[in-house]
């Protein structure tokens, strides 16, 4: 062998070996590199209970509910197959309505609800001009009509 | 074939080179960003959920990009320089640091400021995207310092070659953190499947912006060769020659 296949072969396995080691890594990471749990995941019981962590899922369309005279409101999320239900006190981003992406930080609390002390607004990466999206909503709420018929039943995960 | 390859590495030839064709990358590079601002600012519509907002896309996803492009071109540097023990390629990587990592800043800054008003959030730790971008800039500025650590070129361009080729994992994670993982950084827009998720007045600015930006980039680099080569190569012959030549080094 030519030492500039040598050292081809060098560089090679050293990729091949970092690359395996990286997989491995991140494999055995997955649960810690998710930055919020699904819904069902947090109704099955499944979630930390010694820290806190964050929920990901749609505000629930008419769910949302605002104490008069206080920033303290309830709302409830879903990944379209469980839901839960939110308490916050706060200041909400602009994004955030119902049926928007959203994630909550917080912990459960003893009635099953979780409490959050932060709510960030997700958006998809879909952009259009707002004459389209109208044209388009009615397509995507028979879409996720059809999603909803389709989804597994709540607590199969 | 092989002989065009081994001109093109030769550093007098390349440094002539150079300069041939950074203006052919600068103009249309520099008119493409033109055209991209103003359409992207004042003829696309806006946005149904985010409205205005989200015009900074314009900026952030050809910085964000660039920041992964930049760092793919100093780790092929860094391999072609190993294997085929290519001074030219090791300065490709040299020269391609600076670029890369002021475009991680400017895509980590784009990003904050747009985060704000939308997530409600400057800034998220543990988020797979945000972090993995951030981790980018510091293997920029790690390949950076070891470079300048080290005194003898060919230590420092081999060291750094092996730097950079490590922190490729990291330019992938970068790239799949929001299929993998939940993020709050939303999915691809330009590659998704089923075509861009981007009306058609949306998306030609965004394109030239980002053909625009690497143009710009390429000119950048090509600039910044050229100066890395005539550092490296300032005791050769052909240098002296150069300067001492009535064209003066031009």
């Amino acid at each position: 062998m030519k030492p500039r296949q040598q050292r081809m072969l060098a560089v090679g396995l050293a990729a091949l070996g970092i690359a395996i080691a990286a997989s491995l890594t991140l494999r055995a990471f997955k649960d810690n590199m998710m930055f919020f749990i699904d819904i069902s995941v947090v109704v099955a019981g499944d979630h930390p209970t010694e820290r806190t962590f964050r929920i990901g899922g749609l505000v629930v369309d008419g769910s949302v509910e605002r104490r008069e005279g206080s920033l303290e409101m309830s709302f409830r999320v879903t990944d379209l197959k469980c839901e839960l239900g939110v308490r916050y006190t706060g200041v909400l981003p602009d994004l955030f309505r119902e049926g928007q992406g959203v994630v909550a930080h917080g912990s459960m609390a003893d009635d099953g609800v979780f409490v959050a002390d932060k709510i960030l607004a997700k958006h998809d990466e879909n952009y259009m001009a707002p004459e389209v999206a109208a044209s388009l909503a009615k397509h995507v709420e028979d879409q996720t009509a059809s999603l909803q018929d389709g989804a597994a039943e709540c607590g199969s995960i | 074939m092989w002989n065009f390859f081994k001109q093109l590495a030769s550093p007098p030839h390349f440094y002539r080179l150079a300069a041939t064709i950074i203006p052919w990358l600068a103009v249309p590079g520099l008119l493409l960003i033109a055209y991209g601002a103003y359409a992207g600012l004042f003829l696309a519509p806006e946005d149904y959920q985010q409205g205005d907002a989200y015009r900074i896309i314009y900026v952030h996803v050809p910085a964000a990009y660039l920041s992964m492009m930049a760092y793919m071109f100093m780790a092929l540097g860094g391999a072609i320089g190993l294997v085929w023990r290519m001074k030219l390629a090791h300065a490709v990587g040299a020269a391609a640091a600076p670029l890369g990592a002021a475009f991680t800043f400017l895509a980590l800054v784009t990003g904050s400021i747009w985060g704000r008003p939308m997530w409600g959030t400057w800034w998220e730790w543990g988020d797979p995207r945000l972090t993995s971008e951030l981790i980018l800039l510091f293997l920029y500025f790690g390949y950076m310092a070891l470079r300048s650590a080290i005194d003898d070129t060919a230590k420092a361009d081999k060291a750094s070659a092996v730097l950079a080729l490590v922190g490729v994992v990291n330019v992938v994670v970068v790239h799949f953190s929001v299929e993998w993982w939940s993020s709050l950084h939303q999915g691809q827009t330009l590659f998704k499947k089923g075509g861009p998720g981007m009306d058609a007045e949306m998306l030609y600015p965004l394109i030239a912006m980002i053909v625009g930006f690497t143009l710009v980039f390429g000119a950048l680099l090509a600039r910044r060769i050229r100066t890395e080569v005539l550092h490296r190569e300032r005791r050769t012959r052909w240098v002296r020659e150069m300067i001492l030549s009535p064209a003066g080094g031009r």
